[in-house]
Protein backbone atom coordinates (compact mmCIF):
# COMPACT_ATOMS: atom_id res chain seq x y z
CA UNK A 1 0.00 0.00 0.00
CA UNK A 2 2.83 1.92 1.02
CA UNK A 3 5.23 1.35 -1.53
CA UNK A 4 2.13 1.82 -4.07
CA UNK A 5 1.75 5.26 -2.87
CA UNK A 6 5.41 6.08 -3.10
CA UNK A 7 5.64 4.82 -6.60
CA UNK A 8 2.31 7.01 -7.66
CA UNK A 9 4.18 10.11 -5.75
CA UNK A 10 7.31 9.54 -7.82
CA UNK A 11 5.36 9.29 -11.15
CA UNK A 12 3.61 12.46 -10.54
CA UNK A 13 6.55 14.07 -8.98
CA UNK A 14 8.64 13.69 -12.48
CA UNK A 15 5.71 15.55 -14.53
CA UNK A 16 5.83 18.20 -11.88
CA UNK A 17 9.63 18.46 -12.14
CA UNK A 18 8.88 19.66 -15.55
CA UNK A 19 7.03 22.06 -14.31
CA UNK A 20 9.90 23.33 -11.21
CA UNK A 21 12.35 23.39 -14.04
CA UNK A 22 10.46 26.20 -15.30
CA UNK A 23 9.86 27.81 -12.33
CA UNK A 24 13.76 27.69 -11.70
CA UNK A 25 14.21 29.58 -15.14
CA UNK A 26 12.79 32.29 -13.84
CA UNK A 27 13.11 32.19 -10.37
CA UNK A 28 16.69 31.79 -9.80
CA UNK A 29 17.73 32.37 -13.21
CA UNK A 30 16.23 35.39 -14.15
CA UNK A 31 15.42 36.00 -10.20
CA UNK A 32 11.88 36.42 -10.84
CA UNK A 33 8.84 34.86 -9.44
CA UNK A 34 6.74 34.57 -12.96
CA UNK A 35 2.90 34.36 -11.98
CA UNK A 36 2.14 33.86 -15.72
CA UNK A 37 2.29 29.71 -15.20
CA UNK A 38 -1.12 29.55 -13.33
CA UNK A 39 -2.42 30.37 -16.82
CA UNK A 40 -0.21 28.99 -18.81
CA UNK A 41 -0.61 25.62 -16.89
CA UNK A 42 -3.99 25.11 -17.85
CA UNK A 43 -3.76 26.07 -21.35
CA UNK A 44 -0.88 23.49 -22.06
CA UNK A 45 -3.62 20.95 -20.72
CA UNK A 46 -6.42 22.70 -22.73
CA UNK A 47 -5.11 23.15 -25.96
CA UNK A 48 -3.22 19.46 -25.68
CA UNK A 49 -6.82 17.45 -24.54
CA UNK A 50 -8.91 19.94 -27.57
CA UNK A 51 -6.92 19.20 -30.24
CA UNK A 52 -6.68 15.72 -29.59
CA UNK A 53 -9.99 14.81 -28.91
CA UNK A 54 -10.70 16.87 -32.70
CA UNK A 55 -9.00 14.26 -33.86
CA UNK A 56 -4.98 15.55 -33.80
CA UNK A 57 -1.94 13.90 -33.56
CA UNK A 58 -0.56 14.12 -29.69
CA UNK A 59 2.66 14.53 -30.80
CA UNK A 60 1.72 18.10 -33.28
CA UNK A 61 -0.64 19.22 -30.14
CA UNK A 62 1.97 19.14 -27.69
CA UNK A 63 4.16 21.16 -29.68
CA UNK A 64 1.50 23.63 -30.22
CA UNK A 65 0.98 23.72 -26.73
CA UNK A 66 4.47 23.95 -26.07
CA UNK A 67 4.89 26.93 -28.62
CA UNK A 68 1.43 28.56 -27.06
CA UNK A 69 3.37 28.51 -23.42
CA UNK A 70 5.98 30.28 -24.86
CA UNK A 71 3.92 32.98 -26.43
CA UNK A 72 1.92 33.45 -23.17
CA UNK A 73 5.03 33.92 -21.61
CA UNK A 74 6.77 36.40 -24.41
CA UNK A 75 3.12 38.28 -23.63
CA UNK A 76 4.69 38.55 -19.89
CA UNK A 77 8.22 39.53 -20.86
CA UNK A 78 6.51 42.64 -23.00
CA UNK A 79 4.47 43.65 -20.47
CA UNK A 80 7.70 44.14 -18.15
CA UNK A 81 10.59 44.76 -21.02
CA UNK A 82 8.63 47.19 -22.93
CA UNK A 83 5.85 48.63 -20.79
CA UNK A 84 8.10 49.18 -17.51
CA UNK A 85 5.44 46.62 -15.78
CA UNK A 86 6.82 45.06 -12.32
CA UNK A 87 7.48 41.41 -13.12
CA UNK A 88 4.80 40.09 -10.70
CA UNK A 89 2.13 42.25 -12.29
CA UNK A 90 2.90 41.90 -15.66
CA UNK A 91 2.43 38.10 -14.80
CA UNK A 92 -0.86 37.99 -12.99
CA UNK A 93 -2.16 40.34 -15.87
CA UNK A 94 -1.23 37.74 -18.29
CA UNK A 95 -2.69 34.99 -15.53
CA UNK A 96 -6.04 36.03 -14.99
CA UNK A 97 -6.17 36.69 -19.29
CA UNK A 98 -5.23 33.15 -19.70
CA UNK A 99 -8.37 32.28 -17.28
CA UNK A 100 -10.64 33.74 -20.16
CA UNK A 101 -8.50 32.42 -23.18
CA UNK A 102 -8.63 28.69 -21.20
CA UNK A 103 -12.39 28.61 -21.16
CA UNK A 104 -13.12 29.38 -24.53
CA UNK A 105 -10.44 26.85 -25.23
CA UNK A 106 -12.64 24.40 -23.25
CA UNK A 107 -15.64 25.69 -25.24
CA UNK A 108 -17.42 27.18 -21.42
CA UNK A 109 -16.57 24.07 -19.85
CA UNK A 110 -14.75 23.62 -16.76
CA UNK A 111 -13.40 20.20 -17.45
CA UNK A 112 -12.90 18.63 -20.45
CA UNK A 113 -12.22 14.71 -20.41
CA UNK A 114 -9.66 12.95 -22.98
CA UNK A 115 -11.74 10.93 -25.35
CA UNK A 116 -9.50 10.29 -28.29
CA UNK A 117 -6.38 8.80 -27.98
CA UNK A 118 -3.60 10.17 -26.10
CA UNK A 119 0.66 10.39 -26.22
CA UNK A 120 -0.16 8.32 -23.11
CA UNK A 121 -1.97 5.72 -25.45
CA UNK A 122 0.50 5.93 -28.19
CA UNK A 123 3.42 4.92 -24.92
CA UNK A 124 1.64 2.50 -23.01
CA UNK A 125 1.29 0.14 -26.33
CA UNK A 126 4.92 0.41 -26.56
CA UNK A 127 4.92 -1.27 -22.99
CA UNK A 128 4.00 -5.13 -22.78
CA UNK A 129 0.41 -5.26 -21.90
CA UNK A 130 -0.29 -5.34 -18.06
CA UNK A 131 2.15 -3.01 -17.19
CA UNK A 132 0.67 -0.49 -14.43
CA UNK A 133 0.48 3.79 -15.19
CA UNK A 134 3.03 4.22 -13.01
CA UNK A 135 5.70 3.02 -14.22
CA UNK A 136 4.98 4.22 -17.32
CA UNK A 137 4.60 7.59 -16.13
CA UNK A 138 7.97 6.95 -14.27
CA UNK A 139 9.81 6.07 -17.54
CA UNK A 140 8.44 9.38 -19.46
CA UNK A 141 9.05 11.47 -17.45
CA UNK A 142 12.51 10.04 -16.67
CA UNK A 143 13.13 10.59 -20.16
CA UNK A 144 11.47 13.89 -20.43
CA UNK A 145 13.52 15.26 -17.62
CA UNK A 146 16.56 13.73 -18.70
CA UNK A 147 16.06 15.18 -22.28
CA UNK A 148 15.20 18.69 -21.04
CA UNK A 149 17.88 19.23 -18.17
CA UNK A 150 20.29 18.22 -20.69
CA UNK A 151 19.14 20.74 -23.38
CA UNK A 152 18.85 23.53 -20.91
CA UNK A 153 22.03 22.69 -19.34
CA UNK A 154 24.11 22.75 -22.98
CA UNK A 155 21.50 26.29 -23.51
CA UNK A 156 22.82 28.32 -20.49
CA UNK A 157 26.30 27.15 -21.13
CA UNK A 158 26.14 28.80 -24.61
CA UNK A 159 27.17 32.93 -25.44
CA UNK A 160 23.42 33.44 -25.42
CA UNK A 161 22.74 31.35 -22.25
CA UNK A 162 25.66 33.05 -20.52
CA UNK A 163 23.97 36.27 -21.57
CA UNK A 164 20.62 35.52 -20.02
CA UNK A 165 21.96 34.13 -17.06
CA UNK A 166 24.34 37.60 -16.77
CA UNK A 167 21.10 39.34 -17.23
CA UNK A 168 19.83 37.32 -14.51
CA UNK A 169 22.29 37.98 -12.57
CA UNK A 170 23.45 41.84 -12.70
CA UNK A 171 21.35 43.84 -15.34
CA UNK A 172 23.34 47.27 -15.35
CA UNK A 173 26.71 45.34 -16.18
CA UNK A 174 24.67 43.08 -18.53
CA UNK A 175 23.81 46.52 -20.83
CA UNK A 176 27.33 47.93 -20.34
CA UNK A 177 28.53 44.55 -21.98
CA UNK A 178 26.33 45.19 -24.97
CA UNK A 179 23.83 42.48 -23.86
CA UNK A 180 20.43 42.93 -24.56
CA UNK A 181 18.99 42.89 -21.38
CA UNK A 182 14.88 42.74 -22.76
CA UNK A 183 15.44 40.37 -25.22
CA UNK A 184 17.18 37.97 -22.55
CA UNK A 185 13.85 37.97 -20.45
CA UNK A 186 11.79 37.24 -22.47
CA UNK A 187 13.67 34.00 -24.20
CA UNK A 188 13.81 32.81 -20.83
CA UNK A 189 9.87 33.76 -19.46
CA UNK A 190 9.15 32.29 -23.13
CA UNK A 191 11.37 29.23 -22.32
CA UNK A 192 9.80 28.59 -18.77
CA UNK A 193 6.36 28.95 -19.72
CA UNK A 194 6.98 26.74 -22.59
CA UNK A 195 8.40 23.96 -20.05
CA UNK A 196 5.08 24.90 -17.88
CA UNK A 197 2.75 24.47 -20.76
CA UNK A 198 4.63 20.89 -21.50
CA UNK A 199 3.85 20.10 -18.17
CA UNK A 200 -0.06 20.65 -18.27
CA UNK A 201 -0.14 18.86 -21.23
CA UNK A 202 1.34 15.46 -19.68
CA UNK A 203 -0.27 15.93 -16.34
CA UNK A 204 -3.64 16.05 -18.40
CA UNK A 205 -2.60 12.90 -20.27
CA UNK A 206 -0.69 10.97 -17.59
CA UNK A 207 -2.29 12.03 -14.80
CA UNK A 208 -5.92 13.41 -15.06
CA UNK A 209 -7.27 12.23 -17.84
CA UNK A 210 -8.65 15.57 -18.45
CA UNK A 211 -7.95 19.40 -18.18
CA UNK A 212 -9.54 21.42 -15.62
CA UNK A 213 -9.73 25.17 -16.02
CA UNK A 214 -8.73 25.75 -12.41
CA UNK A 215 -5.38 22.83 -12.75
CA UNK A 216 -3.40 26.24 -12.30
CA UNK A 217 -4.52 27.46 -9.08
CA UNK A 218 -1.59 27.33 -6.75
CA UNK A 219 0.88 26.02 -9.09
CA UNK A 220 3.54 28.57 -8.08
CA UNK A 221 3.58 27.76 -5.01
CA UNK A 222 4.33 24.04 -6.23
CA UNK A 223 6.47 25.06 -8.06
CA UNK A 224 8.75 27.41 -5.25
CA UNK A 225 8.11 24.52 -2.54
CA UNK A 226 10.22 22.09 -5.55
CA UNK A 227 12.80 24.45 -5.85
CA UNK A 228 12.99 25.01 -2.22
CA UNK A 229 13.23 21.62 -1.33
CA UNK A 230 15.68 20.22 -3.80
CA UNK A 231 17.53 23.03 -2.78
CA UNK A 232 17.92 22.57 0.82
CA UNK A 233 18.51 18.94 1.22
CA UNK A 234 20.74 18.42 -2.52
CA UNK A 235 22.59 21.87 -3.00
CA UNK A 236 24.74 22.10 0.06
CA UNK A 237 27.93 23.34 -2.14
CA UNK A 238 28.47 24.94 -5.10
CA UNK A 239 27.29 23.03 -7.88
CA UNK A 240 26.68 23.14 -11.65
CA UNK A 241 23.59 24.35 -13.48
CA UNK A 242 22.67 20.59 -14.40
CA UNK A 243 23.36 19.11 -11.02
CA UNK A 244 20.78 22.47 -9.98
CA UNK A 245 18.29 21.49 -12.11
CA UNK A 246 18.43 17.47 -11.64
CA UNK A 247 17.84 18.47 -7.45
CA UNK A 248 14.52 20.72 -7.84
CA UNK A 249 13.22 18.11 -10.04
CA UNK A 250 14.33 15.90 -6.91
CA UNK A 251 12.61 18.45 -4.90
CA UNK A 252 9.37 18.01 -7.29
CA UNK A 253 9.16 14.24 -6.29
CA UNK A 254 9.76 14.53 -2.56
CA UNK A 255 7.04 17.00 -2.85
CA UNK A 256 4.29 15.03 -4.94
CA UNK A 257 5.33 11.79 -2.42
CA UNK A 258 4.79 14.04 0.90
CA UNK A 259 1.66 14.66 -0.76
CA UNK A 260 0.59 11.38 -1.65
CA UNK A 261 1.57 9.95 1.62
CA UNK A 262 -0.18 12.41 3.44
CA UNK A 263 -3.47 11.84 1.93
CA UNK A 264 -3.17 8.02 2.97
CA UNK A 265 -3.99 9.21 6.18
CA UNK A 266 -7.29 8.07 7.61
CA UNK A 267 -7.92 11.43 8.97
CA UNK A 268 -7.25 13.03 5.67
CA UNK A 269 -9.34 14.72 3.42
CA UNK A 270 -8.70 15.43 0.05
CA UNK A 271 -9.34 19.45 0.72
CA UNK A 272 -6.88 19.79 3.12
CA UNK A 273 -4.36 19.41 0.41
CA UNK A 274 -3.91 23.20 0.15
CA UNK A 275 -3.22 23.05 3.79
CA UNK A 276 -1.13 20.41 3.44
CA UNK A 277 1.07 22.31 0.91
CA UNK A 278 1.22 25.23 3.05
CA UNK A 279 2.67 23.42 5.83
CA UNK A 280 5.52 22.02 3.59
CA UNK A 281 6.30 25.20 2.01
CA UNK A 282 7.08 26.85 5.39
CA UNK A 283 8.78 24.28 6.49
CA UNK A 284 11.27 23.99 3.85
CA UNK A 285 11.39 27.59 3.83
CA UNK A 286 12.16 27.76 7.49
CA UNK A 287 14.80 24.46 7.08
CA UNK A 288 17.78 27.22 5.84
CA UNK A 289 17.21 29.77 8.77
CA UNK A 290 17.12 26.45 11.07
CA UNK A 291 20.02 25.70 9.50
CA UNK A 292 22.49 28.51 10.08
CA UNK A 293 21.13 28.44 13.68
CA UNK A 294 22.09 24.88 14.62
CA UNK A 295 25.36 25.51 12.59
CA UNK A 296 26.39 28.27 14.91
CA UNK A 297 25.82 26.32 17.42
CA UNK A 298 28.28 23.81 16.50
CA UNK A 299 30.38 25.99 15.19
CA UNK A 300 30.27 27.95 18.94
CA UNK A 301 30.95 24.19 20.34
CA UNK A 302 33.64 23.61 18.06
CA UNK A 303 34.94 27.24 18.91
CA UNK A 304 34.67 26.50 23.09
CA UNK A 305 36.43 23.01 22.27
CA UNK A 306 39.66 25.01 20.27
CA UNK A 307 40.08 27.46 23.34
CA UNK A 308 39.86 24.61 26.12
CA UNK B 1 38.89 60.93 -30.83
CA UNK B 2 35.56 61.93 -28.45
CA UNK B 3 33.84 65.31 -29.31
CA UNK B 4 31.17 66.26 -27.58
CA UNK B 5 29.32 70.17 -28.81
CA UNK B 6 26.64 71.77 -27.57
CA UNK B 7 25.49 69.18 -25.08
CA UNK B 8 22.34 70.12 -23.67
CA UNK B 9 20.33 68.36 -20.68
CA UNK B 10 17.36 69.21 -18.33
CA UNK B 11 16.08 66.68 -15.67
CA UNK B 12 12.49 67.02 -14.76
CA UNK B 13 12.07 69.73 -17.00
CA UNK B 14 8.85 72.01 -16.54
CA UNK B 15 8.39 70.57 -12.96
CA UNK B 16 9.55 72.45 -9.61
CA UNK B 17 12.39 69.97 -9.51
CA UNK B 18 13.57 71.23 -13.15
CA UNK B 19 17.23 70.80 -13.29
CA UNK B 20 19.61 72.07 -16.23
CA UNK B 21 22.38 70.18 -15.83
CA UNK B 22 24.06 70.95 -19.34
CA UNK B 23 23.61 74.38 -21.26
CA UNK B 24 26.23 74.12 -23.63
CA UNK B 25 28.92 71.68 -22.68
CA UNK B 26 31.63 70.84 -25.49
CA UNK B 27 34.34 68.79 -25.12
CA UNK B 28 37.43 67.14 -27.18
CA UNK B 29 39.37 64.38 -26.50
CA UNK B 30 42.63 63.68 -28.13
CA UNK B 31 43.42 59.55 -29.40
CA UNK B 32 45.23 58.31 -26.40
CA UNK B 33 44.13 61.11 -23.68
CA UNK B 34 44.09 59.85 -20.56
CA UNK B 35 41.67 63.33 -18.99
CA UNK B 36 41.34 63.15 -15.90
CA UNK B 37 37.69 65.06 -14.01
CA UNK B 38 37.13 66.75 -11.04
CA UNK B 39 34.62 69.00 -10.06
CA UNK B 40 32.28 69.87 -7.47
CA UNK B 41 29.40 67.85 -6.59
CA UNK B 42 26.20 68.34 -9.42
CA UNK B 43 28.96 69.58 -11.17
CA UNK B 44 27.76 67.17 -14.12
CA UNK B 45 30.50 64.90 -13.94
CA UNK B 46 28.73 61.53 -13.80
CA UNK B 47 25.83 62.69 -16.30
CA UNK B 48 28.55 63.62 -18.48
CA UNK B 49 30.02 60.13 -18.70
CA UNK B 50 26.80 58.65 -18.46
CA UNK B 51 25.37 60.69 -21.85
CA UNK B 52 28.56 59.54 -23.65
CA UNK B 53 27.93 55.44 -22.08
CA UNK B 54 24.22 55.63 -23.42
CA UNK B 55 22.50 55.02 -20.10
CA UNK B 56 20.84 59.09 -20.77
CA UNK B 57 20.10 60.36 -23.56
CA UNK B 58 20.71 64.43 -23.88
CA UNK B 59 18.12 66.90 -25.34
CA UNK B 60 20.63 68.70 -27.60
CA UNK B 61 24.12 68.55 -29.37
CA UNK B 62 26.22 65.66 -30.08
CA UNK B 63 28.54 63.24 -29.14
CA UNK B 64 30.87 61.84 -32.14
CA UNK B 65 33.35 58.97 -30.78
CA UNK B 66 36.09 58.32 -33.72
CA UNK B 67 33.95 59.86 -36.41
CA UNK B 68 30.71 58.15 -35.23
CA UNK B 69 27.92 60.11 -33.79
CA UNK B 70 26.26 58.27 -31.06
CA UNK B 71 24.37 61.02 -29.61
CA UNK B 72 21.10 58.78 -29.69
CA UNK B 73 22.42 55.07 -30.57
CA UNK B 74 20.98 52.58 -27.87
CA UNK B 75 23.27 52.04 -24.73
CA UNK B 76 23.53 48.38 -25.59
CA UNK B 77 24.37 49.01 -29.41
CA UNK B 78 27.24 51.63 -27.98
CA UNK B 79 28.94 49.23 -25.41
CA UNK B 80 30.84 47.85 -28.13
CA UNK B 81 32.99 50.67 -28.32
CA UNK B 82 32.94 51.96 -24.60
CA UNK B 83 34.33 50.11 -21.58
CA UNK B 84 32.41 51.57 -18.41
CA UNK B 85 33.58 51.08 -14.52
CA UNK B 86 31.23 52.24 -12.13
CA UNK B 87 31.99 53.27 -8.74
CA UNK B 88 30.18 50.81 -7.17
CA UNK B 89 32.17 47.34 -7.12
CA UNK B 90 29.03 45.36 -6.85
CA UNK B 91 27.76 46.56 -10.47
CA UNK B 92 30.57 46.03 -13.08
CA UNK B 93 30.27 41.71 -12.36
CA UNK B 94 28.03 39.29 -12.25
CA UNK B 95 28.01 37.48 -8.58
CA UNK B 96 26.42 34.91 -9.41
CA UNK B 97 29.07 33.76 -12.27
CA UNK B 98 32.60 32.69 -11.98
CA UNK B 99 35.20 34.88 -12.49
CA UNK B 100 36.04 33.33 -16.46
CA UNK B 101 32.53 33.66 -17.09
CA UNK B 102 32.18 37.15 -16.48
CA UNK B 103 35.46 37.49 -18.38
CA UNK B 104 34.27 35.61 -21.45
CA UNK B 105 31.04 37.92 -21.65
CA UNK B 106 33.03 40.94 -21.49
CA UNK B 107 35.15 39.62 -24.26
CA UNK B 108 32.20 39.11 -26.70
CA UNK B 109 31.23 42.41 -25.73
CA UNK B 110 29.64 43.92 -28.70
CA UNK B 111 28.97 40.66 -30.24
CA UNK B 112 26.44 38.66 -31.47
CA UNK B 113 25.22 36.01 -28.83
CA UNK B 114 25.10 32.76 -30.37
CA UNK B 115 24.49 28.85 -29.69
CA UNK B 116 28.49 28.45 -29.94
CA UNK B 117 29.33 27.01 -26.29
CA UNK B 118 29.99 29.58 -24.04
CA UNK B 119 32.84 28.66 -21.67
CA UNK B 120 36.07 29.89 -22.14
CA UNK B 121 39.35 27.32 -23.25
CA UNK B 122 42.50 26.77 -24.84
CA UNK B 123 44.18 29.99 -26.36
CA UNK B 124 41.40 32.20 -25.02
CA UNK B 125 41.96 30.79 -21.42
CA UNK B 126 45.51 30.96 -21.27
CA UNK B 127 44.59 34.80 -22.46
CA UNK B 128 42.48 35.22 -19.27
CA UNK B 129 45.17 33.90 -17.02
CA UNK B 130 48.04 36.10 -18.35
CA UNK B 131 45.85 38.90 -17.64
CA UNK B 132 44.53 38.29 -14.47
CA UNK B 133 48.13 37.61 -13.48
CA UNK B 134 49.15 41.02 -14.46
CA UNK B 135 46.49 42.56 -11.94
CA UNK B 136 49.12 40.85 -8.87
CA UNK B 137 45.93 39.72 -6.82
CA UNK B 138 46.21 35.83 -7.31
CA UNK B 139 43.00 35.27 -9.03
CA UNK B 140 44.68 33.65 -12.63
CA UNK B 141 43.89 30.31 -9.87
CA UNK B 142 40.57 31.17 -8.96
CA UNK B 143 38.77 31.07 -12.31
CA UNK B 144 36.04 29.16 -11.30
CA UNK B 145 34.86 31.12 -8.19
CA UNK B 146 32.16 32.85 -8.07
CA UNK B 147 32.69 36.27 -8.14
CA UNK B 148 30.40 37.80 -5.46
CA UNK B 149 32.68 35.82 -3.05
CA UNK B 150 35.39 38.20 -3.92
CA UNK B 151 36.45 41.22 -1.83
CA UNK B 152 35.16 45.45 -3.15
CA UNK B 153 38.79 45.39 -4.75
CA UNK B 154 39.37 42.43 -6.19
CA UNK B 155 35.87 42.87 -8.01
CA UNK B 156 36.92 46.26 -9.27
CA UNK B 157 40.02 44.66 -10.49
CA UNK B 158 37.93 42.43 -12.46
CA UNK B 159 36.00 45.11 -13.74
CA UNK B 160 38.67 46.57 -14.82
CA UNK B 161 39.83 44.27 -16.63
CA UNK B 162 36.42 43.10 -18.01
CA UNK B 163 36.43 46.62 -19.68
CA UNK B 164 39.78 46.55 -21.50
CA UNK B 165 40.30 43.04 -22.37
CA UNK B 166 38.36 43.63 -25.83
CA UNK B 167 40.12 47.31 -26.41
CA UNK B 168 37.70 49.79 -25.99
CA UNK B 169 37.26 53.01 -27.58
CA UNK B 170 37.21 54.73 -25.01
CA UNK B 171 37.46 54.18 -21.10
CA UNK B 172 35.06 55.64 -18.69
CA UNK B 173 36.56 55.24 -15.03
CA UNK B 174 33.31 56.73 -12.86
CA UNK B 175 35.10 57.00 -9.36
CA UNK B 176 36.08 53.88 -9.61
CA UNK B 177 37.83 53.93 -6.52
CA UNK B 178 35.68 56.11 -4.42
CA UNK B 179 34.07 53.12 -2.48
CA UNK B 180 37.75 51.18 -1.83
CA UNK B 181 39.34 51.59 1.36
CA UNK B 182 42.88 54.01 0.83
CA UNK B 183 45.56 51.10 0.41
CA UNK B 184 43.31 49.03 -2.15
CA UNK B 185 42.48 52.13 -3.74
CA UNK B 186 45.81 52.97 -4.71
CA UNK B 187 46.44 49.40 -5.84
CA UNK B 188 42.88 49.73 -8.33
CA UNK B 189 44.57 53.32 -9.50
CA UNK B 190 47.97 51.53 -9.75
CA UNK B 191 46.34 48.70 -12.27
CA UNK B 192 44.46 51.10 -13.92
CA UNK B 193 47.67 53.12 -14.69
CA UNK B 194 48.56 50.12 -16.01
CA UNK B 195 45.83 49.22 -18.19
CA UNK B 196 45.50 52.56 -19.72
CA UNK B 197 49.03 52.96 -20.73
CA UNK B 198 49.68 49.38 -22.06
CA UNK B 199 47.03 49.92 -24.48
CA UNK B 200 47.00 53.38 -24.86
CA UNK B 201 43.79 53.76 -24.17
CA UNK B 202 41.29 56.97 -24.17
CA UNK B 203 40.11 57.58 -21.01
CA UNK B 204 37.92 59.60 -18.98
CA UNK B 205 38.28 58.95 -14.88
CA UNK B 206 36.39 60.98 -12.41
CA UNK B 207 37.64 61.44 -9.32
CA UNK B 208 37.30 63.24 -6.06
CA UNK B 209 40.72 62.97 -4.96
CA UNK B 210 42.68 65.81 -6.14
CA UNK B 211 46.19 64.16 -5.96
CA UNK B 212 45.29 61.49 -7.85
CA UNK B 213 43.84 63.87 -10.63
CA UNK B 214 47.11 65.45 -10.74
CA UNK B 215 49.41 62.15 -10.38
CA UNK B 216 47.59 60.28 -13.39
CA UNK B 217 47.18 61.14 -17.00
CA UNK B 218 48.25 63.90 -19.48
CA UNK B 219 45.30 66.13 -19.05
CA UNK B 220 43.08 67.63 -16.38
CA UNK B 221 39.93 69.34 -16.38
CA UNK B 222 37.69 70.99 -13.77
CA UNK B 223 33.70 71.24 -14.46
CA UNK B 224 31.56 73.90 -12.85
CA UNK B 225 27.78 74.23 -13.27
CA UNK B 226 27.94 71.81 -16.45
CA UNK B 227 30.84 73.29 -18.59
CA UNK B 228 34.54 73.16 -18.39
CA UNK B 229 35.85 75.78 -16.67
CA UNK B 230 39.76 74.73 -16.39
CA UNK B 231 41.98 72.65 -18.82
CA UNK B 232 45.11 72.15 -18.56
CA UNK B 233 47.84 69.44 -20.10
CA UNK B 234 51.41 68.55 -20.43
CA UNK B 235 54.15 69.66 -18.13
CA UNK B 236 51.61 72.82 -17.15
CA UNK B 237 49.28 69.71 -15.58
CA UNK B 238 52.34 68.09 -13.90
CA UNK B 239 52.96 71.66 -12.10
CA UNK B 240 49.67 71.58 -10.56
CA UNK B 241 48.89 71.42 -7.04
CA UNK B 242 46.36 70.23 -4.96
CA UNK B 243 46.38 74.29 -3.10
CA UNK B 244 46.23 75.61 -6.38
CA UNK B 245 43.42 73.61 -7.22
CA UNK B 246 41.31 74.18 -4.24
CA UNK B 247 42.16 77.67 -4.76
CA UNK B 248 40.73 77.28 -8.29
CA UNK B 249 37.35 75.45 -6.57
CA UNK B 250 37.23 78.16 -4.11
CA UNK B 251 37.29 81.10 -6.72
CA UNK B 252 33.77 79.34 -8.09
CA UNK B 253 31.95 78.76 -5.31
CA UNK B 254 32.07 82.57 -4.83
CA UNK B 255 30.32 83.42 -7.80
Amino acid sequence: MIMATIQSGIAQGLLWAILTIGVFLTFRVLDIPDLTIEGTFPLGAAITVVLINNGMNPMLAMLICILAGAVAGLVTGILHTKFAIPAILAGILTQIALYSVNIRIMSDKATVALSADSFKTMITDLFPAGTSPNTISIVVGLVMCFIIIELLYYFFGTELGCAVRATGSNQKMARALGISTDTMINLCLAVSNALVALAGSLIAQFDYGSALVNMGQGTIVIGLASVIIGEVIFVRKERNFGFKMAAVSAGAIIYRTIIALALTLPWMKATDLKLITAVIVAFALAIPAWQAKTGRKKNSKKAAKEVE
Amino acid sequence: MLKIEHLQKTFHPGTINENKIFKDLNLTVEDGDFVTVIGSNGAGKSTMLNTVAGSIIPDGGSIVLNGKDITTMHEVKRAKYIGHVFQDPMMGTAPNMWIMENLALAYRRGNKHTLKWGMPKGEELELYKTQLAKLGLGLEDRLTTKVGLLSGGQRQAITLLMATIKKPELLLLDEHTAALDPKTAAVVLEISDKIVKEHNLTTLMVTHNMQNAIDYGNRLIMMHEGAVVFDVRGEEKKKLTVEQLLHKFNELETF
